[in-house]
């Protein structure tokens, strides 16, 4: 009840890391000062962040649905937990999605997002019919593959650096039932991990959990989850009674911030070998629905937290096929010589690559390690880097905090040109974040 | 049984969240905003999430009287919800279209808008409720921001009389004073979490409010409890305060 005034407010991403004081001010667009669209801040790192930034999250409305095609209009801050409440009960799901629910349909866009299912049905731009973006010169563009063709690649998986997303309109998926039939796998080491996501590519989801702390023979090993939406007469008597059934929309918080030593080598050691054990030797086949197998985190909001006030962040990598193997081995030993230990580390497989201008996917496997912040992190992670580069792999900009420019523009081959025709549809920077400052997008 | 329910100042984020919560329940929705561009997400929005009937229409409380709204409905509602508020640029004494803006949104517009359906439910003889949200701002002016506080205080009175007036027709009016809203209307204000209530906790406040024949809400019990205090504080302390 007091003044509306300009008041900064203490925000940090999903990674807690790093935490600024910034201008943050729902939509629409109230300042000329460089900034960034923000919708729920589930990028890992600095890319949803500016000195000013816009809320994107009061852009949350339903504009149509062709419950013939599948195409979905939204509003860019509507999340994929409220499209899925509302949606599935009609038979549909999302295209493809990230490991959590609660991203706006706009960051989907903008970090152009992948799931498990990327090497059947790509990531979530190859959905896309088209979307609605304000850009520096203050219009709304609509984009799509026949209309500003070239501001369609730029903007897709683009970090919202080429203005702010206002609607979007893209397919969904036709489901039977809101399960899955999960077939399940034990992989003793990185060998068998590596065929097994690559002989099971016919399935349409696949994912490694991979114990990164086990060493000698055991190296590598993992519990591979393949997936493939359920139909109706695969389910339970149990299940039957409501195949189309949502997820539960109550969550655990997450109480406290951990202690940052929480998560140490032995303790994750420890869960490594619970976790891999709770699994038997051999196969198993279960109908599970799509919350645990898609969303099992999003049940303890908050669990961010269990990185303590220091915060984590995400390093994820593509390597190319060709090299993959002495790659991944590569990546996974320097973790073990110089004793860093990932809590979650998966493993996927991707399919070819897009015609974004940003684009992170290419045909190759995927492999994401997550690590506390401290001081010993930042030159581990530049020797990794020198690994990533000399099998021909890049890192993905949505998880990023601390790349280096140079090493983005080696790695991102059409980094130099998005660059350029960033610098001519905004000459004066009025859309930037603090990763693209950092990245030499922005000087 | 389908309610027609009329919600005035439909894009304010409480407005939002009532409607969803009507739409939800098979209600039928007739939105007003000040645009077209501004009613038509809206009404998409309800339409795809819940196959609702929902209709809008242009009402800008500084421009439309509001017999011209009340001619444009289909039929009178059945329940009416006044969303509309403005703060204002509280500051400023010498700001006099902003100060009247302040008074026509948060009072006059708002009552004879009320007047207009109260008068419409008596001659249809309709037992139906009506809403006025307006504020603890209204309860003792402060320097933050007394013209609105002003106004709200006047609604507040009005919804007293209307309540009165509505009894024996049937007619319930009920006054909501939600306290501070984390919303569009408070953007970019350092708000104090455990006095701060979401919309959606504010929609939830005044269905329930109603089921329950409610005189007046508020939405958080902790806010009558500081409304209360700062009422009963001597004028002499009063005035020297900085709230």
């Amino acid at each position: 009840m007091g003044t509306p005034m300009s008041a900064l407010t203490k925000i940090s991403n999903w990674g807690n890391y790093p935490r600024i004081e910034a201008d943050v001010r729902p939509w629409p667009l109230q300042t000329e000062s460089p900034q960034i669209a923000r919708g729920m801040g589930r990028c890992y790192g600095d890319s949803a962040l500016s000195t000013h930034i816009v809320d994107t999250r009061s852009l949350n409305h339903f504009l149509d649905f062709d419950a013939e095609s599948g195409l979905l209009t939204v509003e860019a801050g509507l999340t994929f937990d409220e499209i899925l409440q509302v949606c599935v009960p009609r038979g549909w799901f999302l295209p493809v999605t990230p490991g959590t629910r609660f991203v706006t349909a706009g960051g989907a866009l903008a970090s152009d997002v992948h799931g498990k299912n990327h090497h059947a049905e790509g990531s979530f731009s190859d959905h896309v019919r088209w979307f609605d973006l304000l850009t520096a010169s203050g219009e709304i563009c609509r984009c799509s593959r026949t209309e500003n063709t070239e501001l369609f690649y730029l903007t897709l998986g683009g970090m919202g650096l080429t203005g702010i997303i206002k609607a979007l309109a893209f397919y969904l998926k036709p489901i039977e039932t809101a399960y899955i039939r999960q077939h399940t796998l034990r992989c003793e080491n990185l060998d068998e991990t590596m065929a097994g996501l690559e002989a099971y590519g016919h399935w349409t989801n696949s994912v490694a959990w991979l114990d990164c702390m086990a060493g000698g023979r055991a190296f590598g090993r993992s519990i591979l989850m393949l997936g493939e939406s359920a139909k109706q007469s695969e389910l339970t008597q149990a299940q039957s009674l409501n195949p189309l059934k949502i997820h539960s929309t109550k969550g655990i918080p997450f109480p406290i911030d951990m202690p940052s030593f929480t998560l140490n080598r032995f303790t994750v050691q420890a869960f490594n070998q619970v976790y891999f054990h709770k699994h038997p030797k051999g196969s198993r086949d279960s109908v599970v629905h799509y919350e645990p197998f898609y969303y099992p985190l999003d049940k303890v909001l908050g669990w961010n937290r269990i990185y303590g006030k220091r915060g984590f962040t995400q390093y994820q990598l593509v390597i190319p096929h060709a090299d993959a193997r002495k790659g991944l081995q590569e990546v996974l030993e320097l973790l073990a010589k110089r004793k860093m230990s990932s809590f979650l580390t998966v493993l996927k497989i991707f399919g070819e690559q897009s015609e974004n201008y940003l684009r992170f996917p290419k045909a190759g496997f995927t492999l994401t390690l997550d690590f506390g912040i401290s001081a010993s992190l930042w030159p581990f992670l530049n020797e990794l880097d020198g690994v990533v580069e000399r099998y021909g792999g890049r890192l993905y900009l949505t998880k990023d905090v601390r790349m280096n420019p140079d090493f983005f523009r080696r790695t991102y081959p059409m980094a130099q040109e998005f660059m350029e025709k960033i610098k001519a549809l905004d000459p004066t920077g009025k859309f930037q974040s603090l990763q693209s400052q950092r990245l030499g997008i922005h000087a | 049984m389908k309610k027609k329910i009329l919600v005035i100042g439909a894009g304010s984020d409480v407005a939002q969240a009532l409607s969803r919560l009507r739409a939800e329940r098979g209600h039928i929705l007739w939105l007003t905003a000040r645009s077209q561009e501004a009613l038509q997400p809206l009404l998409a929005d309800l339409k795809v999430r819940y196959q609702a009937e929902a209709l809008g229409f242009v009402y800008d409380a500084e421009l439309h009287p509001a017999e011209d709204l009340m001619a444009q409905l289909p039929g009178i509602p059945d329940e009416v919800h006044v969303a509309m508020g403005y703060l204002g640029n509280p500051d400023r004494l010498d700001d006099p279209k902003d100060a009247a803006r302040i008074l026509k949104v948060n009072f006059s517009a708002a009552v004879l808008l009320m007047n207009a359906v109260m008068h419409a439910m008596i001659e249809k003889q309709i037992k139906g409720v009506l809403v006025g949200i307006s504020s603890v701002a209204g309860e003792r002016g402060r320097k933050s921001n007394f013209l609105y506080g002003a106004a709200k205080a006047g609604f507040s009175t009005y919804l007293d009389g209307l309540r009165n007036a509505g009894f024996s027709h049937g007619i319930h009016v009920m006054t909501v004073k939600p306290g501070f809203i984390r919303s569009k209307m408070t953007a970019g204000l350092p708000l104090p979490g455990p006095l701060t209530a979401s919309p959606q906790q504010v929609a939830s406040a005044i269905i329930k409010g109603m089921k329950k024949g409610r005189g007046t809400v508020y939405v958080l019990p902790v806010w009558s409890i500081i409304m209360l205090l700062i009422r009963n504080i001597p004028d002499v302390l009063f005035k020297r305060l900085n709230l």
